[in-house]
């Protein structure tokens, strides 16, 4: 049975990189004893895979990895067996079953996420920079200098940015996230600054990531729903 | 949630934030309201290092038992966050708690290897501590060390407040309490050391006077007062049995160098190989019981969630329940998925079965440790592998298929001729040859030898504590000559040789039979920038130059020489059970080549037998 697994990660744990996250639950789910499969040959391991990988800095309260069980129990208590498990910082919000196959693979249905920049104190931009965000969204193009592993230039980021809000202290957005255009918050951030006029300070901000999203949708109209709700309770 | 010592700002911008902010799956949160000592446990070195030490564990886990201490642990800033700490005066803290050191009741250092000195002075001024435990005061921890090194615990000293000679299991109760009496009475630090010097193997350097000859060697080493013993006695704990071992030790959220279940079998080592210092001071060999060592791989492998378990110990072929352990272990990680990382063993039709079983023979490795590349360079050094021996092992192994070999030598051994140096050429064309014996249908492919080499280093409490140790010139010159040969071998390109540092290995020589005069030398080489020795990437032999010069230390007083069988030593007040005489006959077999027999073949009178049980006591 594969299982769609949400978690949160917080406080302290934000330091921990991707990899060592992964590190993590592996020897998490160990010791919950929830029956994991593994993979064949000398050196077995976890048939596990990770949504989308999180820098080290940011928080998340929607977090997801696919994993294979061999036993069957109630998504409830998946959830308090994982959860008696978890260093201070790490919450499992919700254990759900998924279909089996490649094209449910939660790593290849990312399509967009949540994340909140909250500006640190002192570091904000200056001014009513709340009226701002609307008229910064509603340029026809957002061009931002992008480097990736294959290319550096400038690019429009305007496509990707599905929703863009101020709120209290900084700014929610929806973004396109994984394979074909994962844009950063980051750098969206970066741009509004520079867009009033800013040059924003080292550690301006925290990265919250809230949600990941699959599309289910067309080339027409998207249709984003949660990684969670493709599963379904485990009664 | 906890907070940090460290801001977001400063744990970003370095490597491995991990390191620093605590709160890793099983290590323990206490009140420190509701508890009487804080201990702070330091492994001085890097966290990945430290974490992979169990020494630690098993302390962290055995005082956290008590309701009134919390242990909690520190580990050596790396490089850039050293620099940042400085800069803004941030003082080292504990993981757990994040609390500064300075507030602490002790301040535990582990000593595992000279080459860590330095780091113990970059955590004691980090913590905002006095470097000198002469300066300290009241106001500040108790700086109390233990481990290996502390077998000769003179050149660090005046860095320290107390030494533990010895396992720690034994009389930390008995030391903790004392402390919580003259806490609550409201006595000196002064008072409670004085009295501390006479609970069995503490040893307070305070409290003795050493007085030199005109030579240089220790004249007398006494006690301050009459009632501090003249002599501190190794610790040891005979009932390994009962003894507390954790069940759930901490579990690093990155990667340590030991990223696994390490699970001890068996303390001493019945080899008594003569360089060898873990042979002598972990006398007598005791055994685990085997039917708890599977209950605590299981419970370990429960509690932590690991992916692999290792068995440690010295020697590991020789402890007796090996095949019952490894044929239980192969079955539980069987069912668990877990793999065993096989410590090294002799290599015969037990191991080699065993190996094939859990592990990929095509990848995998055979080790010999033969150290010495003479059957007579091997019978000086008392290391009983013959190359008949090696050579059997070796070709059964390549029959079953595997084609790799790592061989471990060391060089500027007592008694070396030129013979022996080639010797270590020459037995790894021997073992080459062999495989080249097998027809080329059921070879995989070449064969790949790498031996290595580092240099011989005398130790304390060894045969060879008397011996002299070679210059750096003498070394690489040794080194020379391994390289030459090998290449002049028939099988030279199967064969790949490897040598350690020689500039490191003189410092070594230096740390390991100092006396309380070298502590100068430590302190000015920190002071000229030395940190993180034993890294070859932050090793600055150009700051330990200048400080050798500047404190006017004789390199050849104290490592080259060849010392008289009648000098009293800076160690001689520690009591290990094991006799200078036995050494002193040791170190007269060495050098006529002649071999003495394991602790079960016969007893050789060592003087270990007085604590009463072990190997001693067998059958």
């Amino acid at each position: 049975m594969k299982v769609r697994v949400k978690f949160a990660k917080e406080g302290a744990m934000k330091f921990i990189g991707h990899l060592d996250i992964m590190r993590y639950f592996q020897k998490a789910v160990r010791r919950a004893d929830i029956g994991a499969a593994f993979s064949e040959g000398f050196s077995p391991h976890m048939i596990m895979s990770f949504a989308a990988p999180l820098g080290v800095g940011i928080t998340s309260s929607g977090e997801y990895f696919d994993m294979e069980l061999t036993q069957s129990r109630s998504s409830e208590e998946l959830v308090s067996r994982l959860n008696a498990q978890m260093a201070e910082g790490m919450r499992v919000l919700s254990v759900r079953k998924v279909p089996d196959g490649k094209a449910s693979k939660a790593m290849s249905l990312v399509a967009a996420a949540d994340y909140t920049v909250a500006f640190r104190e002192g570091k904000e931009p200056r001014g009513c920079w709340q009226d701002r965000v609307d008229e910064f969204l509603s340029q026809d193009q957002i061009l931002v200098w992008r480097k990736t592993k294959r290319s550096e230039g400038e690019t429009d980021i305007r496509p990707w940015i599905y929703e863009l809000k101020a709120v209290k202290d900084g700014l929610s957005m929806r973004l396109s996230a994984g394979s074909v255009h994962n844009l950063k918050p980051e750098l969206v951030a970066e741009a509004f600054y520079k867009y009033v006029g800013e040059e924003p300070q080292p550690f301006a901000w925290q990265v919250h990531r809230g949600e990941i999203y699959a599309d289910l949708g067309d080339e027409n109209e998207r249709k984003l729903v949660t990684l969670e709700s493709l599963g379904e309770n485990i009664e | 949630m906890r907070k940090l010592a460290l801001s977001d700002e400063i744990l970003l911008s370095i490597e491995s934030p991990a390191r620093y902010i605590g709160g890793e799956v099983n290590s323990v949160m206490k009140d420190p309201a509701e508890v009487d000592i804080r201990f702070a446990m330091c492994f001085p070195d890097v966290y990945e290092i430290g974490m992979s030490y169990m020494g630690i564990q098993i302390l962290y886990d055995m005082f956290n038992r008590r309701e009134d201490v919390w242990c909690e642990r520190v580990y050596s800033p790396w490089t850039d966050l050293d620099k940042i700490m400085r800069e803004q005066k941030i003082p080292l803290f504990a993981l757990e708690s994040q609390d500064p050191l300075k507030e602490f009741d002790f301040l535990g250092i582990t000593l595992q290897y000279e080459m860590c000195y330095t780091n113990i002075l970059q955590v004691l001024e980090l913590g905002q501590i006095p470097l000198l435990a002469s300066e300290r005061t009241d106001e500040h921890p108790l700086v109390i060390g233990g481990g290996p090194c502390s077998y000769n615990p003179e050149p660090i000293a005046d860095f320290f407040d107390l030494f533990y000679m010895g396992e720690g299991e034994t009389v930390y109760d008995e030391l903790f309490d004392l402390y919580k009496e003259y806490k609550k009475a409201g006595r000196s630090r002064e008072e409670f050391l004085r009295r501390a010097a006479s609970v069995p193997g503490i040893y307070v350097p305070s409290m003795y006077e050493p007085s030199y000859n005109e030579d240089g060697t220790l004249a007398a080493f006494t006690p301050r007062y009459s009632d501090v013993p003249a002599q501190v006695e190794k610790q040891v704990v005979m009932d390994l049995d009962h003894v507390t071992y954790p069940k759930a030790p901490v579990v690093p959220f990155i990667k340590a160098t030991q990223d696994r279940v390490v699970l001890e079998i068996m303390r001493g080592c019945i080899r008594g190989c003569r360089f060898c210092q873990a042979g002598m001071i972990y006398r007598p060999t005791r055994q685990k019981d085997v039917e708890s060592m599977k209950e605590y791989a299981r419970a370990m492998l429960e509690n932590t969630g690991y992916e692999e378990i290792s068995l440690s110990s010295l020697s590991s072929s020789d402890y007796e329940q090996l095949p019952e352990l490894v044929n239980y272990l192969i079955e539980l990680c069987g069912e668990k998925k877990v793999n065993i990382s096989l410590p090294s063993l002799r290599i015969d039709a037990f191991s080699l079965d065993v190996m094939g079983k859990v592990q990929d023979v095509k990848k995998s490795s055979l080790t010999f440790a033969p150290e010495a590349g003479s059957q007579r360079m091997r019978d000086v050094i008392n290391k009983g592998l013959t190359e008949e021996v090696i050579l059997e092992g070796a070709g059964k192994a390549f029959e079953g298929g595997w084609n790799k070999v790592k061989l471990y030598f060391m060089l500027g051994l007592p008694t070396e001729t030129e013979e022996d140096i080639k010797g270590i050429a020459w037995l790894s064309q021997k073992i080459a040859e062999r495989y080249y014996e097998i027809p080329k249908s059921e070879r995989v492919g070449k064969c790949q030898i790498t031996a290595s080499t580092s240099f011989f280093v005398p130790k304390p409490f060894t045969p060879f504590q008397w011996a002299s140790m070679n210059t750096e010139e003498e070394f690489l010159e040794k080194a020379k000559i391994v390289k030459q040969e090998v290449r002049a071998q028939i099988n030279q390109k199967s064969i790949k040789y490897n040598y350690h540092e020689a500039d490191v290995s003189v410092l070594e020589g230096l740390l390991a039979r100092g006396d309380r005069r070298v502590a100068k030398t430590i302190l000015e080489a920190y002071r000229n920038g030395a940190l993180f020795d034993a890294w070859s990437e932050t090793f600055k032999m150009d700051a330990w130059k200048k400080a050798i010069e500047s404190a006017g230390t004789d390199l050849n007083f104290y490592v080259h020489r060849e010392r008289s069988l009648d000098e009293l030593f800076p160690w001689d007040f520690i009591k290990i059970g094991v006799t200078k005489d036995f050494l002193k006959r040791e170190w007269e077999n060495a050098k006529q080549g002649k071999v003495t027999p394991n602790c079960r073949e016969k007893c050789s009178g060592c003087g270990a037998a007085k604590f009463g049980g072990g190997v001693c006591y067998e059958g």
